[in-house]
């Protein structure tokens, strides 16, 4: 299969690689996907006193898609708010990175990671949870 | 001298052709573009000598008589001519065959299709690494069983049956024995009638020989084997294959077969060596897997898995550079992993990170560094940015952990 210019980009140099304490209260981490799968994502955000994501870093294990997604996602967290985060669609990752039909559901993990995430920091702070994640 | 890229390693895919073939094979696609069985003129009768050779050529190979080779199409032709033409031929003896998990698509997918039409089908499951249980098959044996279809050696892990052993078996309770030989024939001795061989399935692509040339060996003697034909029409091959003969690629079968049956011995010494080597050097990786029998196995291949990393996102590190294929054919949606890896009771995350290594008669010991290097540095690189990886490393159980399924 030929990969899209900017998910071999993403894979060769990705972004954000690496892990936030997750012990920290302005840290919210999402993981998801199965291995059996072939996919795990874990995906995190720091968030600080204005609300906006300040940080944000990935690890994946998967094809060049999910990896190229979740280093995607990173990039777009960082300087958003909250709820400019929530507002990311997966199909937002597809047409940035050209996923062809059978790698879109790489761009879905990305976005469940990003919701999990979000939903860690809302828990940790006394917030609801997000409704469901739509997928 | 300077590596040249992209390095071939995929040689159980197919093999490139030897140019001592292509040399041989020319004249027929031109001068000498005669059909075989045109009696009546020099065209015909040139091409039938020069087929009449190839089948000696071929036929010399497996140690068989040349009569007892149906040229087909291919392998895939032969298994399905081989098994069909067996359950067509010996109906009123019996509907039942066994065969096993790990087989090739052409086995499998014939076995499932005489199903419908009444056969009775024994998938013998295989032991973890990758060997046939001998006792288990004996004991599938009932009255009604025809057929014995076990491959030689395995196209994934390269797993060498106990054919000698299995065709003993066979021969005990009057049954006969099938084997796809692709990935053996002219890679290791061969000889159907040392090891006991009544059919068997191989093709000339994979021995350095053109595509679209293969051969079914049925036996003549000591039992006279027949299988119905799957092809009418004119009556070529002994009638068990109609179709004019594809003389060029007969022609290129014939001459790789040669080659083969003279090079073998010192080609698999080498490629053994250079396989122990690339085997060793990537199995110092931490967490890194041999898969299939560390000894019944052809000298040209290896597969091994790479825990917590994903087979296709491994790929993509090397792949412009360095053609392999992943045991995890992830290009659905669905993303199974290999049937065979499976077969021998790898976990998911096992099956989805290995890799199938085919050396061949053009790989290099260059080729060979060149590959450790590089999939070690992706390996490595992945396994950084692998959360599964991260868990390993302090210790959580990732089976302690409730996964999102998708």
């Amino acid at each position: 299969m030929a990969y899209s210019e900017k998910v071999i980009d993403h894979y060769s140099n990705p972004k954000n690689v690496g892990t936030l304490d997750k012990s920290k209260n302005n840290v919210g981490t999402g993981l998801v996907g199965a291995p059996e799968c072939g996919d795990v994502m874990r995906l995190q955000i720091e968030v600080n006193e204005e609300g906006v994501i300040s940080d944000a870093k990935f690890k994946t294990f998967g094809c060049g898609s999910a990896i190229a997604s979740s280093s995607l996602a990173t990039e777009w967290l960082k300087g958003k708010s909250i709820d400019e985060a929530i507002a990311i669609d997966n199909m937002d990752i597809v047409e940035e990175l050209n996923l062809p039909p059978v790698k879109i559901h790489c761009s879905v993990l990305a976005e469940d990671a990003i919701k999990a995430a979000i939903n860690d920091y809302r828990v940790k702070n006394g917030l609801p949870a997000l409704e469901e994640a739509k997928h | 001298m300077e590596l040249k890229l992209p390095i071939y390693l995929d040689n159980n895919a197919t093999t490139p052709m030897d140019p001592r073939v292509l040399e041989t094979m020319l004249p027929y696609f031109t001068d000498n573009f005669g059909n075989a069985a045109s009696r009546n003129h020099p065209f015909g009768w040139a091409a039938e000598e020069a087929v009449d050779y190839a089948r000696e050529q071929v036929a010399n190979l497996i140690g068989a008589d040349p009569k007892e080779i149906i040229f087909t199409s291919g392998a895939t032709e032969a298994d399905n001519l081989g098994i069909k033409g067996i359950f067509e031929m010996y109906a009123s003896k019996g509907n039942h065959i066994i065969t096993c998990t790990t087989e090739h698509k052409a086995v499998l997918d014939t076995c499932k299709h005489l199903e419908k039409l009444g056969a009775q089908v024994t998938y013998l499951e295989v032991l973890p690494d990758g060997m046939i249980d001998l006792a288990a098959l004996e004991n599938a044996i009932t009255d009604n069983t025809i057929l014995i279809a076990i491959m030689y050696g395995n196209n994934e892990i390269g797993v060498v049956q106990p054919v000698k052993e299995i065709s003993a078996i066979a021969r005990k309770h009057n049954v006969l024995f099938f084997t796809d030989g692709t990935q053996a024939v002219g890679k290791i001795p061969v000889d159907v009638i040392a090891d006991g061989i009544d059919l068997m399935a191989f093709t000339a692509h994979k021995m350095y020989g053109p595509k679209g040339i293969g051969a079914l060996y049925v036996r003549r003697k000591n039992p006279r084997v027949k299988v119905t034909a799957q092809m009418d029409g004119g009556g070529h091959e002994r009638s068990m294959r109609s179709g004019t003969l594809n003389v060029p690629g007969i022609v290129g079968f014939g001459k790789a077969a040669e080659i083969c049956k003279n090079e073998m011995a010192a080609e698999a010494a080498r490629l053994s060596i250079l396989r122990d080597k690339l085997e060793n050097a990537l199995l110092q990786l931490e967490e890194s897997y041999l898969n299939g029998h560390k000894e019944n196995r052809l000298p040209h291949t290896t597969n091994i898995s790479f825990k917590y990393v994903e087979g296709e996102g491994l790929l993509m590190g090397f792949n412009k550079n360095i053609a392999l294929s992943s045991g995890s054919a992830c290009t659905s949606a669905s993303l199974e992993p290999s049937y065979v890896l499976k077969a021998l009771g790898l976990g998911d995350d096992l099956a989805h990170s290995s890799l199938r290594f085919g050396l061949g008669r053009f790989t290099t010991e260059d080729q060979v560094d060149y590959t450790i290097k590089a999939i070690s540095d992706t390996v490595n690189k992945l396994r950084e940015m692998s959360p599964l990886w991260e868990m390993f490393k302090e210790g959580i159980d990732l089976n302690s952990i409730e996964w999102a399924h998708h």
